[in-house]
């Protein structure tokens, strides 16, 4: 192999189209990487698999940008947590009372409503839930006491739409409308215009007064969620977790998975294939024979045997994975340290007396960098596509959201056949777009470091 | 292992015998009925070869005959879809399967890719080189399952034209079973196909361009021979000792069966039988599985060593 200078390769690199759009593609990669360990607390990917901190979110819902192909309209998943507050006082009654708007412009009715609210009393208040609709009807739909106390306490209750109260009030205003409301669930007939069951579009004012005789109530936190069948940039699952905050994860995560394995793996095959390359005898035989050993072993296979007995953390993956990376490159390595073993500065350094350790670091593992470089790039793709696959087999980490881990739960709940392709597509884009950008750099790499591969 | 082994046996004789009260009681005292059990106990780990040492060339050359007549054992717990337990039986009702999936889809792909390869390589720099050469690097970082998944997504249930499951729900001794079998079988063949093509045309590709700028081809360009010819019978030829070797080695590998695809595909081949064995932990599946198909790639890089021989004069020794 011919000496190439760095500056060369700079200069070579800088021309080839194709490794300008890897570094491209890797640094816009880098950046949301950063981007997202830096905006999304780790809290959020960390509670990945606990189902009470997305269960605000709506199930399987599409990505919210679909509505920008679609002529109707899919509902939005509203989740409103900043209400207009008022309190007022007449004589001995208070109320306290928080205002939501909604505005409704959709072409399906929404899948439920839920109000949330966290409230601090004494006594026994009494809570109304009602609705101004953009046609001006006002809806009640709840009254309700809330648990009686004698000392000042907070009270957390969840309202839901299919609450069977509300329904009986809805009923008890039929007049209102001019249909049948017979058997329609209550979002149905609140967001339906009052001539024909079709939607009423508009501004909708969702109103909560909580009454109290002679006491001070607050109502502390109190939202509304309007669940609508879109939500979020990716969409979410079928545990209701948003994707896109998965796959903004997986981005680091494969980029670590990536470069650890790449290069530790060529580490370890560069200085094993020079060591042996540069002792040569005995040794070379020995540790060559060895590594011919694990050259044959299957990788997946014993991969899965790996996961499945010793265990599944992440760091281990990336162990296991290392295990089966170097050996390719030891053995090149190592063909290309028997050839400059010979040239006159080694047996110069030799003659001086200088050390073994000396000799390879200083005047061998130099001039093997650029090949080793290329063979990083070149075995990232490899090693997140593997682990991927480990994943999307069940014997990823699951504490771990990762592209693989996303497509494994996807696979488990049928999304193929639910045609929720949203929690198909972007995954493997995303490991396409990774690995590709890896590819190119390697192949420019690779062209210019691999005399045959030149263009005269 | 071996205690296991041998307390199953002692846990046999003793069964043997409480279900058989006429063996107890032809015995007069209990000494000489425990010394019976223990002979009866001794017999059969002897018989075993339980009492020696696993590494005594006696037991390991048991079990390297056992090997050789592909005799593996039973399984723990996987059967074949007969009901049997034997590892053998498995394996040859696995084997087929992948190999009318893997070894046809390695077969076709090599096909297209040594065609579409020398095509392109030998205009190297025109438009098709170059899409060749942009699939060829964009198809090899979409991950195979993935695109699998894709497919049954779009040809299962939006389109449905293919069946999802690749196993054919009627039984193999319906006249009709091929047709079935074929026919669940296009869905995975053709996205093993679209995937794996590109990456061999890229491959023949670089080597027929290293070819084609050597002297003998240009002479035989001077010398006015077809085009065409130089390239699919000089050229060619000429690059076929690596690709032989390729194209061996990866259709012994194809007997694998990709676990990932097969799982995908829900296809009932040797990848899946891979995972599963490997799931539940049954050795005598894996030991024999791993047995058969390092078996096949020792034999096929015999045959490669031998056709590179062939094709390539240089590396005849007289």
């Amino acid at each position: 192999m011919s000496a190439i200078s760095s500056d060369e390769i700079k200069r070579e690199f800088i021309r080839s189209k194709m490794g300008l759009a890897g570094i491209g593609i890797l640094l816009i990669l880098i950046g949301v990487s950063i981007v997202t360990v830096i905006t999304i607390p780790i809290d959020t990917f960390k509670e990945w698999n606990n189902p009470s901190n997305w269960i605000s979110y709506p199930k399987t819902s599409i990505p919210v940008w679909v509505n920008l192909f679609q002529i109707k309209k899919i509902p939005e998943h509203m989740i409103i947590d900043e209400p207009i507050e008022k309190f007022q006082k007449l004589g001995d009654v208070s109320v306290a009372s928080h205002q939501f708007m909604v505005y409704f412009d959709y072409d399906d009715f929404p899948n439920d409503f839920i109000y949330e609210f966290s409230a601090k009393y004494t006594g026994s208040p009494l809570l109304q839930l009602s609705v101004i609709r953009p046609d001006g009807i006002q809806l009640q739909l709840l009254s309700l006491s809330l648990p009686n106390s004698q000392t000042q306490i907070t009270h957390d209750e969840r309202i839901f739409s299919t609450d069977s109260s509300i329904r009986k009030n809805l009923f008890l205003q039929k007049e209102k409308f001019s249909f049948d409301i017979d058997g329609l669930s209550s979002e149905d007939i609140l967001f339906s215009s009052s001539e024909k069951h079709e939607i009423l579009k508009g501004n909708y004012i969702f109103l909560v007064n909580v009454y109290g005789v002679k006491t001070q109530n607050e109502i502390l936190d109190s939202r509304l969620i309007v669940g609508g069948k879109a939500f979020g940039l990716m969409g979410t699952d079928d545990l209701r977790r948003d994707l896109a905050i998965g796959l903004l994860w997986g981005t680091p995560l494969a980029l670590f998975i990536g470069l650890a394995v790449a290069i530790g793996s060529v580490t370890m095959g560069l200085l094993y294939g020079v060591y042996s390359g540069f002792k040569g005898k005995k040794t070379d035989e020995v540790m060559m024979r060895f590594n011919d050993i694990i050259y044959v072993l299957p990788a997946l296979p014993f991969l899965i045997i790996l996961a499945v007995t010793i265990g599944n953390s992440i760091f281990l993956m990336v162990g296991f994975l290392m295990i089966f990376g170097w050996v390719g490159i030891a053995k090149v390595s190592r063909s290309m340290a028997l050839q400059i073993k010979i040239k006159g500065y080694v047996e110069a350094s030799k003659m001086m007396g200088q050390k073994n350790s000396r000799i390879i670091l200083r005047h061998i593992v130099p001039q093997l960098l650029p090949y080793a470089l290329a063979s990083v790039a070149i075995s990232v793709p490899a090693a997140i596509t593997t682990e991927a696959g480990l994943s999307f087999l069940g014997l990823g980490d699951p504490t771990f959201p990762t592209w693989g881990q996303i497509l494994h739960d996807a696979s488990v709940y049928g999304a193929a056949p639910r045609g929720l392709w949203w929690w198909i597509v972007p995954p493997g884009i995303m490991i396409a777009i990774t690995g590709l950008a890896f590819v190119f750099i390697g192949n420019a790499f690779d062209t210019i470091v691999n005399p045959k591969l030149r263009r005269p | 292992m071996d205690t296991i082994l041998k307390q199953g046996l002692v846990f046999q004789v003793r069964a043997e015998i409480t279900e058989n009260p006429a063996i107890a009681k032809s015995f007069s005292s209990i000494a000489e009925f425990e010394a019976f059990v223990q002979n009866q106990i001794d017999q059969r780990t002897k018989a075993l070869g339980l009492d020696t040492p696993w590494y005594s060339p006696q037991r390991i050359g048991f079990t390297m005959y056992k090997m050789l007549m592909l005799d593996f054992g039973r399984a723990t717990f996987l059967t074949s879809d007969s009901g049997s337990s034997d590892v053998k039986d498995i394996l040859l009702e696995k084997l087929p399967r992948t190999i009318l999936l893997f070894t046809t889809a390695t077969i076709i792909i090599s096909i297209i890719g040594i065609f579409l390869g020398a095509f392109s390589g030998s205009k190297s720099g025109s438009k098709i080189d170059r899409l060749t050469s942009i699939f060829a690097v964009v198809s090899s970082s979409f991950p195979v399952w993935w695109v699998g998944m894709l497919m049954i997504f779009l040809f299962a249930f939006v389109y449905p034209i293919f069946p999802a499951r690749a196993t054919p729900s009627i039984s193999s001794s319906d006249p009709g079973y091929i047709v079935a079998l074929l026919y669940h079988m296009a869905l995975p063949l053709i996205t093993i196909v679209m995937i794996g093509f590109g990456s061999w045309a890229y491959l023949v590709r670089n080597f027929i361009i290293g070819i084609m700028q050597e002297d003998f081809i240009t002479a035989k360009k001077t010398m006015g021979i077809n085009r065409k010819k130089v390239v699919y019978s000089h050229a060619l030829k000429n690059a076929a000792p690596p690709i032989i070797t390729i194209l061996a080695l990866s259709l012994s590998g194809s007997l694998g069966g990709a676990i990932i695809t097969e799982a995908v595909f829900d296809w009932p081949g040797m990848g899946r039988l891979y995972f599963e064995a490997i799931t539940v932990m049954d050795l005598p599946v894996i030991i024999g599985s791993t047995f058969v198909l390092t078996i096949f790639f020792l034999v096929s890089v015999f045959i490669a060593d031998l056709l590179y021989a062939f094709f390539d004069p240089r590396m005849r020794t007289d």
